[in-house]
């Protein structure tokens, strides 16, 4: 999730292209162009560059690309080409109207989903060549206002929606008191140093899901899991600086968060319903440490909730009896092969699961990742738009009786909720963990 | 005329071998040693059997999605590589150079079939061609370097196919069959054509992100 | 050290509290933590519901319930510390005697070494601040993080925002409407981010991790920035006696460690962070990666030969500074090293190691198989306790206060530090 509040639709102007475009003179726009291409990128880049020859086989990869009836300009080669190959071959001499619209390529027409990185033959990481771009693109300053402006919030308060010191474990607080009305003695243990498990959430959960923290709190306390959640920055687990090209602040909030962990003596992390901060803390984040694998296991609730179910620490007391279809997140499942437990969850909490095609790893991304949904309003139908394909195949498994669909990521939980609503699908959107909660055998229940 | 005959089929084809194989191994080593110098993390995450599995997959006509979505570019590009490297090594008037040099030599294509082949490749050639100005995804990314990447892959063997016919004067046409195929070796290790070399290393390198670390198919 | 002669060292083991019957007695009995002396055992307990005291040794700490407690510790020098809420209002009580000061909330407590100071972040209308003992800033903020103590406790300085900034609104972010607050008052430079800062060991300067733009970051002293910038930097630290600064900042992607603006340690590292001196400031070692995805502790500049794949975390000198200390994880399994040799006993957990008085023995709390014991010099102590707390050793070194919970019985152990050390 993470849209900024209030997300209206506003045509128009984008203030941190417009201005910060303003700003660039040529000899700007080509040092740092080449500074980013010659000292940061090494040979993975020029490979990439030089071996791929140009074969288009990429193109039916993309979303944007499908959506927009095979408009080349969206194919991932294509987007390669208007900017990366522009680039090298004008040597850096290209002018601010370029840099406005690879800065709109890279941010907005551009999940860095990956799937791209499964139809070509070599096997060439068109969303790495895309960060690659996004990091000249910050370092010019011609990042979109409002995914800038979340990387800001990161820099004050090490997560992405502005929350105070105060207001984090106030929040926590407030839920327990919530979740005690249904079960006295349930506890969000705070600052429980050794416990077995962190639970880490995004930024948007206390902000305005409150409600996903309340059912974690009762998912834990019900299958007695010593768990606990820290009081000082370290909680979120979010990154939109991974998605800015502000490589050293997603060092600086992935460094938080994992010595957060380690100081709490937890021996793993369980991160709520969410893709890309898996992608920060799972492939990003530590690698910019120099961490090659998390330092400390990070757990994505998909893998608890099949952990737990498996454990038999979680009882269902009544399977969900609509008929649901299952989005595969490109972060978790592409990114973190969760697509089988993911399918096991929902076979133990759910009747019914309407497969949508394409699926697992070749799911269609939900057009919000990547940092898109966050760059806002202004680019708000470019998304909706750019993901019609997406529409298809949850009509198509409409079609064939889903009713619901669960999206265990809040960014794919967000967009999703934009296509399903532009384009009138009519599905209902869950996490698993709404159904968790519903489905289990509570003391009450 | 002898003059320039002796030497593309004397120096010629030594500096031609001699550029491609240095070559080769040149951006080879320059590659492998920048890795080590400026991405050494590449090295921590390469596995040889999430490697040979993705490579394993993508050499198999048809075996993954993107092949099946395809299968006339699937056929043609396959059987393309194949004969591009199968003609010119099984080629009985290229063994004989060979014997008679080095007295060296191995079983040979009967001749009218490395014709056939030989054509072939030519037929696969006018494919990219057409699909590359056809196709709409295609024709959007391509610079006219890859027009002249494909005319120098197809030159030898139209050259080839001509000589071997004796069509339009065989020595003219000898001598051209012979630069265009130095041409092309001294081309492959820096040109788009390095991807003979390097996609074995863009495959394995993705192949062993997705299965070490992203657990998932890439393919 | 004067304070620990006093404590009991009678060889012995004698139980304290029996937490079994707090069970009884309260609706719930939350995580328990102990006096250092290991004279009284203390825990938030559930009364009825949203009622809350804390039960110290069987009784409760004060007549007063409230209807929330969090984050109960002892300090070191003996007070129980917790945070509070009635009537939807937050202060600090200790042992029992509550802040007059009460707070819309407060959070982040700090602690001197001593535990003799105590500070917190507080709210107050949306307002923020920093409490010291007690003692309010005058000036508060519509926005405070990174909140610091100085080690002598007289000083408190946190980051606060200066300008107000518009929602979204990136250009007058990027003008710089931060900077450091001490006791309240602000420098008068601003920044674009002001992070973990650190006072010189007399609390008089004050050195802060800052950004001066959305590139550029260095260390700033008193108000003043560095000359040279880097691509970023980490917490910087004071040499407890020349005054000088230090700080990893990574430039090239490189991370090298720095001393007021000019290059320290000679190697560069794929990562460096937690430089830490000997109290006497004549050893330095810190936290560093020699090279990706291998962790290991470098002593002035040098790295030690052995290295972790995951962690080097808990790094600690002894008391003279001849010997350090870390820990290290590799997979599940975390090992102690000591000068660079490391344990064999490998444990699912660890604790910061422990020095003797005199530096020669090592100790740590571990834990295996959700079992808690004391393990020293690589040999671990017999019993297998449902919680320890960190070895203290005697001031002569030579016996060892452990503060364990067995079969729900906090129980002080003093045993001889052979006994577990041969």
């Amino acid at each position: 999730m993470a849209e900024p509040a209030e997300e209206k639709e506003k045509k128009g102007l984008d203030i941190g292209l417009e201005k910060g475009v303003s700003k660039l003179t040529p000899e700007k726009i080509e040092q740092t162009i080449n500074d980013v291409l010659d000292k940061e990128c090494g040979p993975r880049f020029k490979t990439y560059v030089e071996t791929c020859i140009h074969c288009g086989l990429c193109s039916e990869a993309c979303h944007y690309y499908l959506s927009h009836d095979n408009d080349p300009r969206f194919s991932p080669v294509g987007k390669v080409k208007q900017t990366i190959w522009e680039m090298l071959r004008k040597k850096g001499k290209v002018n601010g109207e370029f840099i406005k619209r690879a800065a709109e390529i890279t941010h907005t027409e551009c999940n860095l989903c990956k799937r791209c990185a499964m139809y070509c033959p070599f096997g060439i990481d068109i969303a790495y060549l895309m960060t690659v771009v996004r990091r000249i693109i910050h370092k010019l300053g011609c990042t979109p206002q409002y995914i800038q402006d979340t990387a800001h919030s990161h820099s004050v308060h090490y997560n992405q929606m502005w929350v105070k010191g105060d207001e984090w474990p106030d929040t926590l607080q407030w839920q327990e008191e919530e979740a005690q009305a249904e079960i006295p003695t349930l506890r969000i243990p705070l600052e429980k140093e050794g416990a077995e498990i962190m639970y880490s959430v995004i930024a948007p959960e206390p902000k305005f899901q409150a409600q996903l923290i309340y059912q974690a709190a009762v998912i834990m306390d019900q299958a007695g899991v010593d768990w606990t959640m820290p009081a000082t920055v370290g909680w979120d687990n979010s990154d939109m600086a991974m998605f800015t090209g502000d490589s050293e602040l997603m060092g600086r909030l992935k460094r938080a968060h994992f010595e957060t962990a380690a100081r709490l003596k937890v021996k793993r992390i369980v991160m709520g319903e969410c893709g890309h901060a898996f992608r920060s803390v799972y492939d990003m984040g530590n690698r910019w440490l120099g961490w090659q694998m998390p330092p400390i296991p990070i757990v994505h609730a998909i893998e608890f909730y099949a952990e737990i179910l498996r454990a038999g620490k979680i009882k269902v007391a009544k399977k969900f009896s609509r008929p649901v279809t299952l989005h595969d997140p490109c972060n978790v499942v592409r990114g973190g092969g969760l697509h089988e437990d993911a399918r096991y969850v929902t076979r133990q909490l759910c009747e019914t699961l309407v497969e949508m095609h394409p699926n697992r790893e070749h799911n269609y991304c939900c057009c919000a990742g990547g940092g898109v949904i966050n760059c806002g309003p202004p680019y708000k139908m470019k998304r909706i738009e750019g993901n019609r394909v997406k529409a298809e195949q949850l009509f198509a498994a409409k079609a064939r009786g889903a009713e619901v669909l669960i999206t265990p990521c809040h960014n794919c939980h967000s967009g999703l909720h934009d296509i399903v609503h532009h384009y009138g699908v009519g599905l209902e959107i869950k996490f698993f963990g709404d159904i968790l909660y519903e489905v289990m055998e509570k003391p009450e229940g | 005329m002898h003059s320039v005959y002796s030497f593309v089929t004397g120096p010629m084809v030594w500096v031609a071998f001699g550029v491609f194989v240095a070559g080769c191994l040149f951006r080879l080593v320059v590659l492998l040693s920048q890795v080590s110098r400026k991405e050494p993390f590449i090295f921590s995450y390469m596995n040889l059997k999430w490697s040979l599995r993705s490579i394993g997959h993508w050499i198999v006509p048809f075996a993954t999605v993107n092949w099946r979505r395809h299968p006339v570019l699937t056929v043609v590009t396959f059987v393309f590589h194949i004969c591009l490297f199968l003609v010119p090594i099984f080629l009985l008037s290229h063994i004989v150079l060979v014997d008679e040099a080095w007295s060296i030599s191995w079983a040979a294509l009967p001749d009218g079939l490395a014709d056939a082949l030989t054509l072939t490749v030519i037929a696969c050639c006018l494919f990219f061609l057409v699909r590359r100005i056809r196709s709409p995804e295609v024709k959007f990314v391509t610079y006219p370097s890859d027009y002249v990447i494909l005319a120098i892959v197809a030159a030898p063997f139209v050259t080839g196919f001509l000589a071997y016919h004796q069509w339009f004067g065989y020595p003219v046409m000898f001598i051209l069959h012979v630069i265009a195929g130095e041409i092309m070796l001294i081309a492959i290790p820096f040109t788009r054509l390095s991807h003979m070399l390097f996609a074995v290393f863009t495959r394995a390198y993705m192949g062993s992100e997705f299965g070490g670390v992203r657990k998932a198919k890439d393919w | 050290m004067d304070e620990r002669s006093n404590w009991d060292w009678e060889p012995g083991a004698r139980t304290v509290a029996d937490l079994n019957q707090w069970k009884e007695q309260y609706v719930w009995v939350e995580e328990p933590y102990v006096r250092p002396d290991g004279e009284a055992v203390a825990a938030i307990v559930n009364v009825d519901e949203g009622e809350f005291t804390v039960c110290v040794n069987g009784s409760p700490w004060e007549e007063n319930t409230y209807e929330k407690i969090w984050h109960l510790r002892y300090l070191a020098d003996g007070r129980l510390f917790a945070i509070i809420s009635e009537m939807g209002e937050w202060t600090v009580s200790l042992d029992g005697a509550p802040w007059e000061t009460k707070f819309g909330y407060v959070w982040n407590p700090i602690f001197t070494e001593d535990g003799r100071s105590v500070a917190v972040s507080f709210q107050q209308d949306m307002q923020y601040g920093m409490a010291l003992n007690g003692h309010c800033w005058e000036s508060t903020y519509p926005t405070m993080t990174n909140a610091a103590l100085s080690p002598d406790g007289r000083h408190t300085a946190a980051a606060v925002q200066v300008a107000s900034i518009g929602e979204a609104d990136i250009q007058t972010f990027q003008q710089g409407c931060f900077t450091v607050a001490i006791d309240g008052s602000p420098w008068e430079q601003t920044f674009v981010n002001v992070w973990n800062m650190a006072f010189s060991p007399d609390g008089s300067r004050l050195a802060a991790e800052v950004r001066l733009n959305l590139y550029e970051y260095t260390i700033a002293v008193d108000g003043v920035a560095w000359n040279s910038v880097y691509n970023t930097v980490w917490e910087p630290v004071f040499h407890p006696t020349d005054g000088s600064v230090l700080a990893p900042v990574r430039l090239g992607g490189k991370w090298w460690l720095y001393c007021d603006g000019k290059p320290f340690w000679d190697p560069s590292f794929v990562q460096l962070w937690h430089p830490t001196f000997s109290s006497d400031g004549r050893r330095l070692a810190a936290v560093v990666a020699p090279k990706f995805g291998r962790w290991t502790v470098a002593l002035d500049g040098k790295p030690w030969s052995a290295t972790f794949r995951d962690m080097v975390t808990d790094l600690v000198f002894s008391p003279d500074g001849s010997r350090l200390a870390a820990l290290g994880k590799e997979g599940p399994a975390w090992k102690v090293a000591v000068d660079g040799r490391v344990w064999d006993n490998a444990f699912d957990m660890a604790w910061q190691p422990v020095f003797s008085p005199d530096g020669r023995r090592v100790a740590a709390k571990v834990e295996r198989s959700g079992k808690y014991t004391i393990a020293v010099d690589d040999r671990l102590w017999g019993r297998q306790c449902d919680a320890v707390w960190h070895p203290v050793f005697s001031p002569d070194g030579k016996r060892m206060l452990i503060r364990a919970v067995e079969n729900g019985e906090f129980v002080r152990h003093v045993i001889s530090v052979a006994d577990i050390a041969g």
